[in-house]
């Protein structure tokens, strides 16, 4: 599950946004069991500002390793619940195995503290608890892709 | 509201502030989410099944199921919403975003129980599709329940507890 989008929506807010002092062009994988939840994320980055040139999508963090080994991303996005393997063993193996060195950001509607923690101690770079608004997605994501 | 102090305290229900709270947590999924404020309805009947049941289990402090049920039309818009696609261009997925409604709301509330929603983990969630079943929890707690209008149409959401 790993289908790559072209650039079919511009970044209309870009210029609000000031998109250029913050990384252009950006590859993601977003980690996410609902494929509904993968489209909201990838709007919501968009809306954000977030020039995306490349989204891959995966339904679980073993599939999400499966996608690194294919394909360099810049930031990749994961939920925490999800079947097969969860998005905190994913989290830890992205860093133990080196899949990549693109930050990971956790979206996910486990909010308490024990579980930012412990994302943030795997090697988690940021945390967003569903739900969220564009505007909270930005002001988590800006400063983890300024360069 | 009472939270427990440890996990051998009995969980103390009080229901007119946690079903306050599950409509807070609805209310608050809705509008962010879906972009689109619902209301609780004051004398809404429960129905006996619906086209959808989304349910979502909670384990530790607070144990038990999250449903939330609706009819086909309701599924729809909640996915055309939450797509920000109309409603024409909703080809299938209704499960899934029902399901990651009832996750959401289900997470929603628990962060709202501090010392109770932070010893609780969510499941993935399981949606029921056909009008045809009957769900039958095993529960033998406290059941909050609530109503709510979205787009005319009402949703129900309950929290059936273990003691």
């Amino acid at each position: 599950m790993q289908p790559v989008k072209g650039r079919e929506q511009t970044t209309q807010t870009a210029d609000r946004y000031q998109i250029g002092e913050v990384m252009n062009q950006l590859r993601t994988l977003i980690v996410d069991d609902s494929s509904v939840m993968r489209k909201i994320v990838e709007r919501s980055l968009r809306q954000a500002g977030l020039d995306l040139v490349e989204v891959h999508e995966a339904g679980n963090g073993a599939e999400a390793l499966t996608v690194l080994g294919q394909h360099q991303v810049d930031l990749i996005f994961s939920d925490i619940n999800m079947p097969v393997m969860d998005g905190l063993e994913f989290v830890r193996q992205v860093q133990s195995t080196k899949a990549s060195t693109a930050p990971v950001v956790m979206i996910t509607t486990e909010g308490s503290e024990s579980n930012v923690m412990q994302a943030l101690s795997l090697g988690a770079k940021g945390y967003i608890r569903k739900p969220f608004t564009a505007d909270q997605v930005k002001e988590h994501i800006l400063p983890i892709v300024e360069r | 509201m009472t939270t427990t102090e440890s996990s051998k305290t009995p969980l103390i229900v009080d229901q007119a502030s946690w079903k306050a709270l599950l409509e807070l947590s609805a209310q608050e999924v809705f509008e962010m989410m879906l972009g689109c404020r619902i209301a609780p309805l004051a004398d809404a009947r429960t129905p006996g099944t619906t086209d959808f049941t989304a349910m979502v289990g909670l384990a530790g402090k607070l144990c038990g199921v999250l449903s939330v049920r609706c009819s086909t039309r309701a599924a729809l818009l909640v996915t055309a919403k939450m797509l920000a696609v109309p409603i024409e261009e909703v080809e299938d997925g209704c499960w899934d975003a029902l399901g990651e409604l009832a996750n959401m709301i289900a997470g929603n509330f628990k962060a709202k129980l501090s010392e109770v929603g932070s010893h609780c983990l969510l499941s993935v969630p399981t949606v029921i599709t056909g009008a045809d079943y009957q769900t039958h929890s095993l529960t033998n707690g406290a059941v909050v329940e609530t109503t709510i209008e979205f787009e005319t149409l009402p949703m129900w959401i309950t929290l059936e507890l273990h003691n």
